[in-house]
């Protein structure tokens, strides 16, 4: 079963250049045509689930406006603890 | 919902990094090669005792978002002043970054010598086909047939000339050391030229020579394209004339096993 | 320390590897090329940075990118090289950083000979390159004098944040003097609180000379012309010779003032009264004293290896209240004491006249001995 990940778009950098919509592998991310950035953009968001917290979005991203968490799961958390 | 402690973290924006949201176009891929550098500066440890040198041209304040100390060159001498502050301060990591207006056109003399000599800085190198900050004009690097403010009827090589392979071109100077192409058009390249990156910057670290990483770039605004229209466009054009790969890794890189 | 015979070029290299160069790059051409040769091996030795650039363009930007990092750093060239670095010299006077520069001229304009002129006096000493700054030129006019003046040169540039110019022609660079060099002094990198040499520590430093915003670039306009205006109050320097009851004052700088100085002796023993005004500082120049000599003399003399170019300060300081006559060589041609002498005579000879333009003058006069 795919990890569960979400992420974080910061507005003060986002530019809606969409890089990361077409690079999304789950084709879970979209423009918020509901709002505007302080400049203006319509930031990117997640809009349903599927979000994997693959980073492929952070790493498409030309402003370095997304942040990426992915769950970990218990076995790799005990994994992490236990190893060295 | 999952706290967000640090083992659920996967990536965040680089620590070289300053607050500042940069000037480039959407899409423009000036700021995944700034995102690369950055992370590379912060894996490596570098932001401290690094100096970059800033060029004209889209890039021109760089300055303004890195942690680093910077230096603003004139347009095409970035290598000459990385040459000056690195020959004073060898222990320090000294980098350029470069357009191809600065690096191909006015600037030919001073990055073919800097690499001539061997000098032990790094270059990044952007390439994406014209001259972005003045408006689309036709660079050293503009296909041939490929339309722009200088060249609105298409590049005519007759008149106008082909186009300069960089990478290729410095290649075959002794003094260089590591001179590759990568590309910054999808998820894949974009870590090989992070990859490229850092290799380019350790060549600096332990003294092993010249380093530059030429990246394929787009330029939605000059392109007339939308910012995921030019990465398909750089795909499809770019590619096949400046194809990607290691035109010089001296002995002693390969040897490190970087 | 003793004196020895020393080359122009060579002793300005040596002096400036005494008092602590730490970096130099520069560019094959005549007349200076012994200043990159004799740097070439004694750098090195020392473990300081050399490097022989592609063009003065590169040259100029290595010396502006150690600049930024606080080294004490040189270039040297000569007219078409100093064409080459106008661009740089801008953008280090725009970044408010100091260099010491060494200019040795030669004749031209365009690629001209290799032989001495003062042709480039006004390109220096009104900038250098775009823009509204002025490099401090001091002028020697010996070996010795060439020798003193450097680490005046450093100092300055250093003190006032700007590009310090000792002018010399080919004469000056390629002739042998009996010199006393510095003692040899160790290499102190100084730390100065602008400098970019990695931020660990402190906080990041930026080096540029752009300001978009029109209002910030004319504050720092106005930063570079106080900073100048200091400059003006407290750095003039001049050589002054048989002033005290001169009726004819002879105005030169460099090797046509120190010609010229040879003719003022052979004069003062004909029983004229001659005397000799030598500005040390070309930028910033000496205006007031000139001022101040004009209304005691009957005439000035102002002898130049050009058109005219320092001629145009003097005319600004004297404001019309006295004479002025002219006397130049060009193109690489350097005048005798005789030349300069039978000038002396005639102007104490003949009454004083205002003349409009004394390079009218002079150029019809010069015609008909010049002719090939």
């Amino acid at each position: 079963m795919p990890a569960k990940g979400w992420i974080e778009v910061n507005d003060l950098y986002c530019k809606g250049c969409e890089s990361c919509i077409a690079a999304c592998p789950p084709q879970v991310m979209s423009l918020n045509k509901e709002r505007l950035t302080s400049k203006g953009y319509h930031p990117a968001q997640v809009f349903k689930d599927g979000c994997t917290g693959c980073a492929i979005c952070a790493i498409v991203c030309p402003d370095a406006a997304i942040t990426v968490y992915r769950e970990v799961t218990k076995s790799a958390a005990q994994l992490a603890s236990a190893g060295g | 919902m999952a706290t967000m402690t640090p083992e659920t973290l996967v990536y965040k924006r680089p620590l070289a990094f300053t607050d500042t949201p940069t000037h480039y176009c959407p899409g423009c891929t000036h700021g995944t090669a700034h995102r690369l550098v950055a992370e590379v500066l912060d894996e490596m440890n570098l932001v401290g005792r690094t100096i970059g040198v800033a060029p004209v041209g889209c890039a021109v304040f760089a300055y303004n978002y890195f942690q680093t100390d910077f230096v603003e060159a004139p347009h095409g001498r970035a290598p000459a002043m990385a040459t000056g502050i690195k020959r004073c301060l060898p222990d320090r990591i000294v980098f350029t970054y470069q357009g191809d207006g600065d690096l191909a056109s006015i600037g030919t003399g001073e990055i073919i010598h800097a690499a001539a000599r061997g000098e032990n800085i790094t270059v990044i190198f952007i390439n994406n086909a014209n001259f972005g900050m003045t408006g689309g004009q036709m660079a050293p690097t503009t296909l041939p047939g490929q339309k722009t403010t200088s060249s609105p009827n298409g590049r005519d090589v007759e008149l106008q000339g082909y186009p300069i392979r960089v990478a290729e071109m410095l290649a075959t100077l002794d003094g260089a050391g590591y001179i590759v192409r990568r590309s910054l058009h999808n998820p894949t390249n974009i870590r090989k030229a992070k990859k490229a990156i850092r290799t380019a910057f350790e060549t600096q670290v332990r003294g092993l020579g010249f380093s530059l990483v030429e990246l394929l770039s787009t330029c939605p605004s000059n392109w007339n394209l939308t910012p995921v229209e030019s990465l398909t466009w750089l795909e499809e054009h770019m590619l096949p004339y400046y194809p990607l790969g290691d035109f010089k890794v001296a002995p002693s890189i390969t040897a490190a096993k970087i | 320390m003793a004196r020895e015979l020393w080359e122009g070029n060579q002793a300005i290299a040596e002096a400036a590897v005494r008092i602590g160069l730490e970096a130099y790059f520069g560019y094959p051409i005549t007349p200076q090329n012994e200043i990159l040769e004799w740097l070439s091996r004694r750098m090195p030795e020392l473990g300081r940075a050399f490097v022989q650039a592609e063009a003065e363009l590169g040259a100029i930007n290595m010396v502006y990118g150690a600049a930024c990092t606080g080294a004490r750093v040189m270039t040297s060239s000569s007219s078409p090289g100093i064409s080459l670095m106008q661009e740089g010299l801008s953008y280090i006077a725009g970044t408010e950083i100091p260099t010491v520069l060494v200019n040795v001229m030669r004749g031209g304009p365009g690629l001209g000979n290799i032989a001495p002129s003062q042709g480039d006096y006004n390109q220096i000493c009104k900038g250098g390159g775009h823009g509204d700054y002025h490099p401090i030129v001091l002028a020697p006019a010996s070996v010795q004098e060439a020798v003193d003046l450097l680490p005046l040169a450093f100092d300055l540039a250093e003190k006032y944040r700007t590009i310090a110019c000792l002018l010399l022609d080919g004469s000056i660079g390629q002739m042998m003097e009996p010199v006393e060099l510095p003692p040899m002094r160790e290499v102190k990198r100084r730390e100065f609180p602008w400098a970019t040499t990695g931020a660990s520590g402190r906080q990041r430093h930026v080096l540029t000379s752009i300001y978009l915003e029109p209002n910030d670039e004319e504050q720092t306009n106005i930063r570079l012309l106080k900073r100048w205006q200091e400059v003006q109050e407290k750095e003039i320097r001049y050589k002054e010779y048989y002033l005290e009851d001169a009726e004819v004052i002879v105005v030169g700088f460099g090797t046509a003032g120190r010609v010229a100085l040879s003719a003022v002796r052979a004069a003062r023993e004909q029983g004229i009264k001659v005397g000799l005004f030598r500005p040390v500082t070309v930028a910033p120049y000496p205006y007031a004293r000139v001022a101040e000599l004009a209304s005691q003399a009957k005439t000035l003399l102002v002898v130049e290896m050009n058109s005219g170019q320092m001629l145009e300060d003097v005319r600004l300081a004297v404001n019309g209240r006295t004479p002025i006559e002219f006397y130049g060589r060009m193109g690489g041609v350097v005048p005798f004491p005789d030349e300069i002498l039978a000038e002396i005579q005639r102007v104490a000879r003949e009454t004083p006249e205002m003349v409009d333009d004394p390079v009218k003058v002079w150029l019809q006069r010069m015609e008909a001995v010049v002719k090939k």
